[in-house]
């Protein structure tokens, strides 16, 4: 066991961790961050997905202990003082049925209005299409992501 | 899931600790930069190891070095800081294009070109443009340093050259005039692995470049088409003409993602498409 400690979602917080032990689990198991998902376990599918030093990353392709004195964000911290921007368009577009790819979307999103604030579709499409979505067929959360950028 | 196997990890603050750990660990030990490989391979026990050395805190690996006529890409860059880099998508267009078609960002964010070609996964994206650039490999142990030309690297699916004890430090890339272009083939956009991928070069002095992944065990370059185009001005019955190389140059197998006979179908389609591309960008004045 090795200590860590991460500033998550802006908290210094520290854990133990064995070094096969992966961060998604981490995050959730040990550190009670509930949002990131483990969808295929295999980087393909984007629920996972958490921001790395502000860029968005799989967790479940990284070691927790790899992460040791790093910065991460979840949808947790991106929330914390009321929900952003993009967050409410899709609430208003109801860009989600099941939920579950949610994070990730919302984590790819942040990612990309950080870099570049206002979008085009195609921009939109390309730092999207790594998350997987089964229930909405995309088009209310490609909507909602240009509705939120738009000038 | 987590990973069964257990493992020490190592995270050494330079080179010398490094090379000295790959020295005393031999072969009982993985190199991880990235890990979008590693990861998966650990989870589904296809890798297992005693020990992983964790690469990312040796600055000295992270860098881009631009000179007069050579690129230096440090084992631990990553496909988004290509992306990210002006320079090489003026210098270096191909990898640069190429790099775009790697997987997702959320994997570009990780994943280095260093890694890709350590993987050496038939479907390689970063292959076609090393091998039309005439990329070094430079790698390193304690004892030796070794400088690999791209053509020699590959030496079956999944094999290189690469020892144990070894370490790549980086890959040299020679910067010249030139145009081209990565055509890759895959089953959606986003996301997938290559069916099929050519890399295509050209320049004013009428020498044509290719070079293949996913369509045979290794990536290569097809010399019979370099050949047959050397010092010819490109026309649309060339073009035709030069296509039906591309069968003899290509060695595809049929698998989950396509026939053998669609990636050569696509692959004679790719190759004129590149090429007239990259002959209009040339004359267009893009460099």
């Amino acid at each position: 066991m090795k200590k860590i400690t991460i500033k998550l979602n802006g908290e210094l917080r520290s854990v133990h961790v064995e070094p096969e032990e992966i961060l998604l689990d981490v995050l959730r198991d040990k550190l009670g961050v509930k949002s990131p998902k483990c969808g295929c376990d295999r980087g393909d599918c984007g629920a996972c997905a958490v921001l790395l030093n502000g860029r968005s990353v799989r967790s479940c392709l990284i070691l927790a202990i790899e992460t040791d004195e790093q910065e991460i964000v979840t949808v947790e911290g991106i929330s914390k003082d009321g929900l952003s921007k993009v967050q409410n368009t899709m609430l208003d577009k109801n860009a989600f049925q099941c939920g579950f790819c949610a994070p990730g979307m919302i984590i790819s999103t942040t990612e990309l209005i950080e870099k570049n604030p206002h979008p085009n579709l195609e921009e939109i499409k390309e730092a999207l299409s790594g998350n997987l979505c089964r229930c909405t067929g995309y088009l209310p959360i490609l909507e909602s992501v240009q509705e939120a950028t738009k000038k | 899931m987590a990973i069964i196997n257990d493992f020490n990890y190592h995270k050494p603050k330079d080179m010398d600790e490094t090379l000295l750990l790959l020295s005393k660990l031999k072969g009982k030990a993985k190199i991880l930069a990235g890990g979008t490989d590693l990861i998966v391979h650990l989870k589904e026990e296809i890798v297992k190891t005693e020990n992983v050395i964790d690469i990312k805190e040796i600055t000295q690996l992270n860098k881009i070095e631009i000179s007069e006529d050579n690129i230096f890409i440090g084992a631990g860059v990553t496909f988004t800081e290509i992306i990210e880099s002006q320079k090489l998508k003026e210098k270096i267009p191909i990898l640069w294009e190429a790099s775009m078609t790697v997987a997702s960002v959320g994997i570009r964010n990780r994943a280095t070109v260093v890694g890709n070609i350590c993987s050496a996964v038939p479907s390689l994206d970063s292959a076609p443009a090393l091998l039309v650039y005439d990329a070094e490999i430079v790698v390193q142990s304690k004892t030796e340093k070794r400088v690999i030309s791209i053509h020699d690297w590959f030496t079956g699916p999944k094999k290189t050259l690469l020892k144990s004890d070894e370490l790549v430090l980086g890959i040299n890339i020679p910067i010249f005039q030139h145009n081209g272009t990565y055509e890759k083939l895959g089953r959606y956009k986003g996301e997938d692995l290559a069916q099929a991928g050519i890399g295509i070069l050209v320049n004013e002095t009428k020498n044509y470049r290719f070079a293949y992944c996913a369509v045979g065990p290794v990536p290569k370059r097809m010399k019979k088409l370099e050949e047959f185009l050397k010092g010819k001005e490109i026309t649309d019955d060339l073009i035709e003409e030069a296509s039906e190389l591309i069968p003899s140059e290509i060695s595809p197998i049929a698998d989950m993602r396509s026939s053998k006979e669609y990636r050569i179908h696509m692959m004679k389609i790719m190759f004129k498409r590149g090429l007239r591309k990259s002959i209009a960008n040339m004359k267009g004045g893009r460099s």
